[in-house]
């Protein structure tokens, strides 16, 4: 069987480029790439009593999943889902071992809520009312590419329309200091099992061993080896360029995902 | 969906290290919980601590991985002659063939939660010694195993709060019927750090006592620590499976997932995603609910997953399934519970026990669900287990006899 779907739908927020349109200028070649600190918008999907309660990874992940909906046009609802991040809410993870680490240990349950790494999944099935299925996965560095291979997977055997979600933020210090991941980076795909009118591109993934492909742009290179979402940038440079051809992503270790990609006309 | 072989499979918690102390404690009704002396913790509550993890020692090559989350792991995969069952598969299938897909919900945090206390005072950097990536990092248990086991086929951790362990046999289900691996390491470990205990705590969502589901004075959950792990082929010839009504194999047949989009902690009243991933399983089984002989609750032991659950499990089932939640016993193991849950469902398919739910005294009457509080001896052919998770996240499961 082929691990294979097509792309329906792209959304993408990072530093220097607020869009999938931003993003695309900057890695078809059309616009110099000027990096700035990631602005994230609010989470307006989300009724304000939520809102409130959500940190950067959130608004992230509902912001990038938003735009590649909507440019899907597929209503979230009809969607299974996979998100990924390598690390979850990072500031409030410091907020929580700092606290443990304190006199008396206290923790709000606000915060023992969202640091479950599924946090950004549930306030969006809660934010659109997606009941499908909806998993969650980690793979440090390789996060993106295990999301990919999942949502493929899934879009291969279960014949589904599955919209996958990769993002991380920045720690602050001290955990910055082992993990130095340096702003926030998003990426969502909706894939689907056959082509629609908006489909972008035909995309197919198996496992191989080639060189991990880098970005010639030392700036973009940064980025996609400091955030570990940014590993998708080769995909999405080859995306951006509406060329054919083949990409091999950082996964683990022994193994890259090798993916083709074929624009649809 | 394909049935799929549970080829090998074991389980570690507070009721046992491996299979036969796990059965022997279901067919003693004991329970592992005990007042909670884990790390200086002033709560007053029930945990269920597996003993003596202290002493594991991780092969000297993976060091760097040493935290409480990978020693459970790594004390776990020694149980039952699994990671022998592994290397044999290894070895027939290849490395790059078996997958390796494992939930945990906290990882190795406790190991960040403690080098917190050892900050440098002047610059607050963490020690030098604390690795984040091999410990704290929710994929390290996966990246530990299979580096511990050879494996070099894809990888990931399903990290969905307390459904995690029960989604990961749906992705290992899809990889395999894709083909992209021809078997999976499918599992969760979960530990106990202060994160989950305080973070419970705060939600008053603990009980002071040994947790008791299903009880009228139910007053929370308690929580567990433990390890549990299975090695899933499909069906088929070479892999050795015996269909006669004498075989001990267990099969997964059927899986469901669903989303509550309701609330962050706290389960839809009705329990609506809960129903539906119990739909979904029966559908991708091919099976109608009454050819279900048990279920294994999620049954955290709190009033309103309880309440929810049971809705949920009557609007299906009907009232005359004997079903129980296990989580009296051996605590919420959180992100390992799909995983031992799915491990004590195969020991009830092949030993014929369906396990009471002990702590339990009087059984909540407003609970329609018929909730089992003595162990009930029968031939069990085909087992539902539920997990549901914080974000409203839900998995079903059925396992049943080959033969």
């Amino acid at each position: 069987m082929s691990i294979a779907g097509y792309v329906a739908g792209i959304g993408a927020l990072g530093p220097g480029f607020g869009s999938w349109e931003d993003a695309q200028a900057v890695l078809s070649g059309r616009r110099r790439y000027e990096p700035s600190p990631t602005l994230l918008p609010a989470p307006i999907l989300l009724p304000s009593t939520e809102r409130r309660r959500t940190g950067r990874v959130v608004k992230l992940a509902l912001a990038v999943a938003a735009e590649a909906v909507s440019r899907a046009g597929i209503p979230a609802q009809q969607l299974q889902s996979v998100f990924s991040s390598s690390g979850g809410d990072g500031h409030n993870c410091h907020e929580i071992c700092q606290a443990l680490a304190a006199v008396p240990r206290e923790i709000s349950p606000t915060r023992f809520s969202n640091s479950v790494h599924n946090a950004a999944a549930g306030y969006w099935s809660i934010a659109t009312g997606a009941t499908l299925a909806s998993t969650v996965l980690c793979a440090f560095d390789g996060s993106f590419c295990a999301a990919l291979l999942e949502a493929l997977t899934q879009v291969s055997v279960d014949r589904a329309p599955v919209l996958l979600v990769a993002y991380d933020t920045e720690y602050p210090d001290p955990l910055r200091g082992k993990r130095p991941v340096p702003d926030a980076l998003g990426v969502a795909l909706v894939l689907t099992p056959s082509p629609g009118p908006g489909s972008a591109a035909y995309i197919e993934a198996k496992l191989g061993t080639d060189a991990a492909v880098s970005m010639t742009d030392p700036e973009l290179e940064w980025l996609r080896t400091s955030i570990p979402a940014a590993r998708s940038l080769p995909l999405l440079r080859q995306l951006a360029l509406r060329s054919a051809g083949r990409t091999a992503l950082e996964y683990l270790d022994v193994a890259r995902l090798i993916v083709e990609v074929e624009p649809c006309r | 969906m394909n049935p799929l072989l549970l080829k090998a499979f074991t389980a570690t918690s507070c009721i046992g290290r491996g299979i036969a102390p796990t059965l022997d404690s279901l067919i003693a009704q004991r329970s592992g919980l005990a007042p909670c002396d884990f790390e200086a913790v002033e709560l007053d509550i029930h945990v269920g601590a597996v003993e003596r993890l202290d002493e594991e020692t991780l092969p000297a090559e993976l060091s760097r991985f040493d935290c409480r989350n990978n020693r459970l792991a790594h004390l776990a995969l020694r149980q039952d002659d699994f990671d022998l069952r592994v290397r044999e598969a290894a070895g027939r299938l290849g490395a790059r063939r078996i997958g390796v897909f494992l939930g945990t919900s906290t990882s190795g945090i406790l190991e960040t939660e403690l080098a917190y206390r050892r900050r440098d005072p002047s610059s607050g950097a963490l020690p030098a010694a604390f690795d984040y990536g091999a410990t704290h990092n929710s994929f390290s248990v996966a990246d530990f195993v299979r580096r511990r086991l050879g494996l070099e086929g894809p990888a990931a951790v399903v990290s969905c709060a307390c459904a995690s362990s029960a989604k990961v046999f749906g992705t290992a289900r899809r990889m395999i019927e894709a083909g992209v691996v021809d078997a999976a390491l499918v599992g969760g470990v979960d530990s106990l750090c202060l994160t989950t205990l305080y973070g419970f705590h705060s939600l008053q969502l603990c009980s002071r006592l040994p947790c008791r589901p299903f009880d009228v004075e139910r007053d929370g959950l308690s929580i567990g620590e433990a390890a549990a792990f299975a090695l899933i082929e499909p069906v088929q010839a070479g892999a050795g499976i015996r269909l006669d009504a004498a075989s001990d194999d267990v099969l997964l047949l059927g899986i469901g997932e669903s989303s509550d989009a309701y609330h962050m902690s706290a389960p839809h009243p009705e329990g609506h995603g809960a129903r539906r991933a119990m739909q979904e399983a029966l559908a991708s089984a091919s099976l109608e609910p009454d050819a279900i002989d048990y279920i294994n609750l999620h049954g955290t032991g709190t009033p309103s997953n309880d309440r929810a659950e049971s809705q949920a499990v009557t609007s299906v089932f009907g009232a005359a399934v004997p079903c129980s939640s296990t989580k009296g016993a051996t605590g919420h193991a959180l992100g390992a519970a799909g995983a031992l849950e799915a491990v004590i469902s195969a020991l009830a398919l092949r030993h014929g026990l369906m396990p009471g739910g002990v702590n339990t005294v009087r059984v909540d009457p407003t609970l329609t669900a018929h909730y089992l509080r003595r162990n009930r001896e029968a031939r069990v052919t085909r087992v539902l287990s539920n997990s549901f998770g914080f974000g409203g996240t839900n998995c079903s499961l059925i396992l049943g006899r080959a033969g």
